[in-house]
């Protein structure tokens, strides 16, 4: 069983480099798509093609490479079903409005629902929401986020922290309307 | 440094991703500057919100059932097709293969229309974009462990250790004798090819030289351009492009080039 789901190439197999991350596929792309089913159909999708491109995958960061082909088969799922999700811009000047007094912020911030987080967090452009779930819960680098999303680190320092800015105010300012979807 | 523009480093900063000499200069900058000293406990708070409030969706059961047993069959595909069986990942979600051939065909003719596109794109918003990156990458390489690949101040230790990692050889030298010793090189990747980056170090100002063969797309790059209180200056030499960014400033910048390019 071992030689044969090994192959022979002496490496590693298919399940030592994809089992132990299905949490972390999971997790991405329920992020991305927000929506269980499509989730699972999605990290099916993912495996299929990680099993078509294992012979092209190099002893490496296999996290960051089964998170990479996740993501992709999750924009490409969404940009076939929901073409709006991907064209989301966030509008900067919407968020200008006063602060909170600053000190009360943190305060503030420790007190909210998770659920209201989780909405939230749902309701960011999808790049700034896919940035924030590889460093918050994923726990990446900054370089690890480069490479599961194919853009330079000065872009994944830049989706961070228009992320998170757009996440507070909503959460401070925003308190009690409506969660924008963008769907 | 304003502390808008602090902002971003500030993230950066609280995300342990900045080396040691930017994370000193973030923490004097704190204890002058309570908004920042604010925003920073904001982007704490939130964070610790965020990895307290139990958001991870961990794969359900059945998920990972389906797959496990898909993987025992999956990975030696063509043995198993080969046989006449399916492999279960295929049962679980059967994909047509007139899709696949769909997708084939689709990346195909991309790709023939982008190896169409790419110069003229490139011609119209590359030199913008690469001095954008070149600044980024450097930024970048200051973050700890980042810097080099190969740290060595030996260009012929340097030079080699190029070799089969590029599809060209940089000029590797050194400028000690100039006040610029070579500290090391890395691999990077810059205006969509791989590069080489060689590093200098200025007193107490790095350098990255970024190296690659003068193709012509990147025509616009400016020849000195700045960027975030970052310096970038470009020349070429022989049949090579090479651009420098540093914090010094851009004179001393201009004069290496001048020197590294002759």
């Amino acid at each position: 069983m071992q030689e044969e789901t090994h192959g022979t190439s002496g490496g590693p197999g298919f399940e030592d480099v994809v089992l132990p991350h299905l949490d972390a596929a999971y997790n991405l792309a329920r992020w991305l798509v927000r929506s269980p089913q499509d989730a699972e159909d999605i990290v099916q999708e993912a495996c299929l093609r990680a099993v078509r491109f294992f012979g092209g995958y190099q002893e490496g960061n296999a996290r960051a490479w089964l998170l990479r082909i996740v993501r992709n088969t999750a924009y490409t799922f969404l940009e076939k079903k929901r073409p709006g999700e991907l064209a989301e811009e966030f509008d900067e000047t919407i968020h200008t409005g006063e602060r909170v007094q600053p000190d009360a912020e943190a305060a503030l911030l420790q007190s909210i629902e998770n659920r209201m987080l989780q909405e939230a967090l749902e309701g960011l452009p999808v790049r700034f929401r896919e940035a924030m779930i590889l460093r918050e819960l994923e726990g990446l680098s900054y370089k690890e986020i480069a490479e599961v999303m194919g853009v330079p680190i000065g872009t994944v320092m830049s989706s961070l922290a228009r992320g998170r800015t757009q996440l507070r105010d909503f959460l401070l300012r925003g308190r009690g309307q409506e969660v924008p979807r963008g769907m | 440094m304003a502390c808008e523009e602090k902002n971003l480093l500030l993230h950066a900063y609280s995300d342990g991703e900045l080396d040691l000499v930017r994370s000193l200069e973030i923490e004097e900058h704190l204890t002058t500057c309570t908004a920042c000293a604010e925003e920073l406990r904001t982007q704490q708070a939130l964070r610790n919100k965020i990895r307290s409030a139990n958001l991870y969706h961990r794969a359900p059961d059945a998920l990972r059932t389906q797959i496990v047993a898909a993987a025992g069959g999956a990975a030696p595909m063509d043995r198993v097709r080969g046989r006449g069986a399916v492999s279960p990942i295929r049962i679980v979600r059967e994909r047509p293969v007139l899709e696949w051939l769909a997708v084939a065909a689709a990346i195909l003719i991309a790709l023939a229309l982008g190896i169409r596109m790419i110069p003229g794109a490139l011609n119209v918003r590359s030199g913008d974009l690469v001095a954008e990156e070149l600044v980024a990458s450097h930024i970048r390489s200051l973050q700890p462990g980042h810097l080099m690949d190969v740290v060595s101040t030996d260009q012929h230790t340097v030079k080699p250790w190029f070799d089969g990692k590029l599809d060209f050889a940089p000029p590797v030298r050194d400028f000690a004798g100039q006040g610029y010793p070579l500290i090391g090189g890395r691999l990077d990747y810059v205006g969509g090819r791989n590069v080489a980056a060689l590093v200098y170090q200025l007193r107490k100002h790095y350098i990255n030289v970024f190296i690659w063969p003068d193709d012509g797309r990147q025509a616009n790059l400016p020849d000195s351009v700045s960027r975030q209180g970052y310096n970038v200056i470009c020349r070429s030499s022989g049949s090579m492009r090479l651009c420098g960014v540093s914090d010094a400033n851009a004179d001393d910048l201009r004069e290496f080039m001048q020197l590294v390019s002759h």
